[in-house]
């Protein structure tokens, strides 16, 4: 017994073809987190670069078309490599067999199949950098896509691949929450978490074939002239927003619903309460990914769409505000008559919730049309959709990565940095973004590398924080990485939080090569901190 | 007080639908002030009274984990909220769509990367979009290559042109003054300096600038009706007067280059005089700078014989200048 306690997935079996061509879903994992993490940082890189630029009105840092190169690698590399295959990818891939007490995801091989499509993908992202760029916004609207000089082809090539892994890793996770869930842990006994990612592989499998179509459309329009979406050759650049938008807006929820369920994971276990509504929330994350379908139109409030379109998408896009309102009411009640410990992912947590209700309320600013029309393609969304994906799935992503680091590893990370990291990170952001939607309502156009001087005051503030926003992040990680060296004594146990889930509760930590040493007994609910005491193994 | 607000949110109200919109904002934004004071006192309250204090022992927890008559609340209060934003959202963008009938109809052409005016009663303004006062404007949008937006923060909308369809937007200025335009679709190198103006003028003033607007400005010197060309004609979007790199080489540099060879993206090469910069102006893309990009439209027919003339003197005279 004490012999098999040294061994877990990450030292057993050794060597580097061991890790590269690994079947366990937890390896796997780990190297989807790496490589997000990566494109994480070149992705926040460029995001220094641009708030640099804009720091003062003219151009005094870099050039209109390497700024215009900037923004749209900074967008297309967070969305496309990082934040739709790192939370699903990394996270996913370590904890939803743990969760539902099975020894791999359904179709181990598939599941590395994904990520090495996902590395070739990301090849092409990567030659598209070092070629100079490509300049036509993550968003690729035609005709300008079609004309522009850059390296378009390339980078649509790669998100083309890249939307493969993505659908097959989305068929890999249903397949495993049908199929490989431990006797008794029945539908409405999964952790929400769970629940999340099966709402988000549903959006995977159905929406990202759109996308790939949209692209290929626009690689062979490029090519062969065929005119699809070019105007000069009888096409429609309207029609390729609608195709565009079809993936696109439910891709927002590939990226939010992963967020929802972590936050529906950490915050019962750090108030150590029964999570607050749990059917509303996970039947709110199904309706919310097929809404989230009908709402494309309100991407295209200016482009001229019929008025009747206009009022039929306004109307719907309420639609997805109310279910997310009512989570957040859902979150913050279950606290109520717990005990509530403000570790680090807690603090991540809470503001969490503080920052996508901001980034949630000012989406019903948006969603009326008269007011869209004043607001639109200016830094007003700008500010919005960075409060729901940084602020929302962002923070999310670092709350999850603290509050699973110990399971991953079993190795504590220093919480007084990362906590302090935490609140460094709410400043931050809230001084980066607050700015900017005034700077929207006053009238800033976003993708600008210059501005007149109204503008000025602002922008300063917004670079100013940036660099606070982006120095917590960097601590926060090598903070992480640092508590992974060999002399690190900080052992938090199997279970630092005292949480009830099967990942913490029925295996070590880092856990057994094989998940569990024998097969698993489904005991208690996820969330049954009303009728279970386990002990936090971690010391104050 | 309420001004000072509107001031510190908002660019002026011009428009005689701006307050409209600006009050939907308002009603939003309270709405969203109080929602999100219950869920940050929610969470303050919450997480100190029910914290983990120093001592305390693991303990089990209530059970309670929902309230029906408190869900229903956060059910229908909300979408009270909602209901009454989504009808004034649409109530007033009816106003701003439906255009009235005595509107006076000009048409505004983007072009990467400037903006065209045709007026009705015949005449071209570029960068500058001169409108009378108090009196409905329809604008009948388009484009010449790829998308643009055009927006008038003070007159509270925008539209996007198109190359292959028209769209159109309208509006009522109630203040005579100059206003910013913009260009919010992006359209590559120069997006951000596609910036145009909005005059709003007196009507009889408008009525006498229109009619000039045809004859120009036939007794100017060459180079001064030329110095002012350079900025209506949008020539200063991309290239300067002082040396510095913009999208395109400076006037001054192509100035002091005067009677030199100039070398070209494709190898070829011309010596800089009257005829280059004719040729510039009217097929740029024939002569590639070298080190520059080949994103200049053509002027032709979009300026006069004599405006050219004007333009090529006004280029010659900024080396004598300097000197």
């Amino acid at each position: 017994m004490s012999e098999n306690q040294n061994i877990n997935y990450l030292n057993h079996p050794k060597g580097i073809m061991s890790w590269l061509l690994t079947l366990d879903h937890k390896r796997i994992g780990l190297m989807y987190l790496f490589s997000g993490i990566i494109f994480f940082l070149i992705g926040g890189l460029l995001a220094l670069g641009m708030r640099l630029e804009l720091a003062a009105p003219g151009n005094d840092f870099v050039s209109n078309d390497t700024y215009n190169s900037m923004y749209t690698l900074h967008g297309a590399i967070m969305i496309f490599l990082f934040i739709i295959p790192a939370i699903p990818g990394a996270l996913g891939n370590i904890l939803l067999p743990l969760m539902v007490g099975a020894k791999d995801v359904a179709f181990p091989r598939l599941n590395l199949a994904s990520f090495y499509i996902y590395s070739f993908g990301a090849l092409f992202a990567i030659y598209t950098i070092v070629n100079g760029g490509v300049d036509t916004g993550w968003t690729f609207y035609t005709p300008y896509s079609t004309q522009s000089t850059s390296n378009v082809v390339p980078m649509t090539l790669g998100i083309f691949i890249i939307g493969f892994s993505s659908i097959l890793t989305g068929l890999n996770f249903i397949a495993t929450v049908h199929k490989m869930r431990v006797p008794g842990l029945t539908w409405y006994k999964l952790p929400l978490f769970v629940w999340a990612l099966y709402g988000t592989s549903l959006v995977q499998i159905t929406a990202t074939p759109v996308l790939a179509i949209t692209m290929v459309l626009l690689i062979l329009e490029r090519f062969l002239g065929i005119g699809i979406f070019d105007p000069a050759l009888g096409g429609d650049p309207v029609l390729y927003q609608h195709f565009f938008w079809f993936y696109s807006h439910p891709a927002v929820y590939i990226m939010i619903l992963p967020a929802f369920g972590i936050i529906s994971e950490i915050i019962p276990v750090h108030s150590r309460k029964k999570v607050w509504g749990y059917k509303f929330i996970a039947y709110s994350t199904l309706s919310i990914a097929f809404i989230g379908f009908l709402v494309w139109g309100h991407h295209m409030f200016t482009s001229g769409q019929s008025v009747f379109s206009q009022i039929v998408f306004s109307f719907i896009t309420y639609f997805v505000g109310i279910p997310t309102g009512v989570k957040i009411f859902s979150w913050i009640l279950t606290m109520y008559k717990g005990q509530v410990s403000f570790t680090t992912p807690m603090i991540y947590a809470l503001s969490f919730l503080f920052l996508f209700t901001i980034g949630g309320l000012t989406g019903i600013f948006l969603g009326a049309v008269a007011l869209d029309i004043h607001l639109h393609d200016t830094y007003f969304v700008v500010a919005h959709f960075h409060y729901v994906m940084q602020g929302g799935t962002i923070i999310a992503f670092l709350a999850g990565l603290h509050h699973w680091w110990p399971k991953s590893f079993g190795k504590m990370y220093n919480q007084k940095i990362a906590s302090l990291c935490a609140l460094g990170v709410f400043i931050g952001f809230n001084g980066t973004f607050f700015p900017q939607f005034l700077l929207g309502l006053r009238g800033m156009p976003r993708r600008y590398a210059t501005y007149s001087d109204q503008f000025s005051e602002l922008h300063t503030y917004s670079t100013f924080w940036s660099t606070i926003l982006g120095l917590s992040i960097f601590i926060a990680i090598l903070n992480l990485m640092w508590s992974l060296r060999k002399s690190n004594k900080l052992n938090p146990g199997s279970n630092p939080w005292g949480a009830l889930t099967m990942e913490w509760t029925h295996t070590s930590s880092p856990p057994h090569p094989h998940n569990f040493e024998s097969d698993p007994v489904f005991t208690n609910g996820p969330y049954d901190y009303d009728k279970v005491i386990v002990e936090p193994t971690l010391k104050k | 007080m309420i001004d000072r607000l509107n001031e510190f949110f908002f660019p002026k109200q011009v428009s005689t639908f701006a307050s409209d919109i600006d009050n939907l904002f308002y009603f939003i934004f309270y709405s969203s002030v109080a929602l999100m004071a219950v869920v940050v006192i929610g969470m303050v309250i919450f997480s100190i009274k029910y914290r983990f204090k120093k001592g305390d022992k693991v303990r089990l927890t209530s059970s309670k984990d929902h309230d029906n008559i408190l869900e229903s609340l956060f059910f229908i209060i909300p979408l009270i909220l909602v209901s009454i934003t989504f009808v004034w959202g649409i109530r007033s963008y009816l106003k701003m769509i439906i255009v009235p009938d005595d509107a006076i109809e000009i048409k505004v052409t983007g072009q990467s990367w400037f903006w065209t005016f045709d007026y009705p009663e015949g005449g071209t303004s570029l960068n500058e979009l001169v409108v009378p006062s108090n009196t409905p404007i329809k604008i009948l949008l388009s484009s010449k290559d790829v998308l643009h937006s055009f927006f008038i923060p003070v007159m509270r909308t925008k539209m996007d042109a198109l190359p292959n369809r028209y769209n159109i937007m309208w509006f009522e200025a109630q203040e005579e003054g100059v206003y910013d335009i913009f260009c919010t679709e992006y359209c590559g190198t120069a997006h951000s300096q596609m910036a145009a103006k909005v005059i709003v003028m007196k009507p009889k003033q408008y009525e006498e600038w229109v009619k000039e607007l045809g004859s120009g400005d036939d007794d100017l010197p060459l180079d001064e009706l030329g110095e002012k060309l350079y900025t209506k004609k949008a020539c200063n979007t991309c290239h300067t007067l002082d040396g510095s790199d913009l999208v395109g080489p400076s006037y001054l540099e192509t100035s002091r280059m005067w009677g030199q060879t100039r070398n070209f993206e494709d190898g070829s090469s011309a010596v800089i005089d009257e005829n280059y910069i004719r040729k510039s102006i009217l097929e740029p893309q024939s002569q590639i700078v070298a080190g520059y990009q080949g994103v200049m439209p053509t002027y032709q027919g979009l300026l006069s014989d004599r405006e050219l003339d004007a333009l090529i003197a006004f280029l010659k005279s900024l080396n004598e200048n300097r000197n």
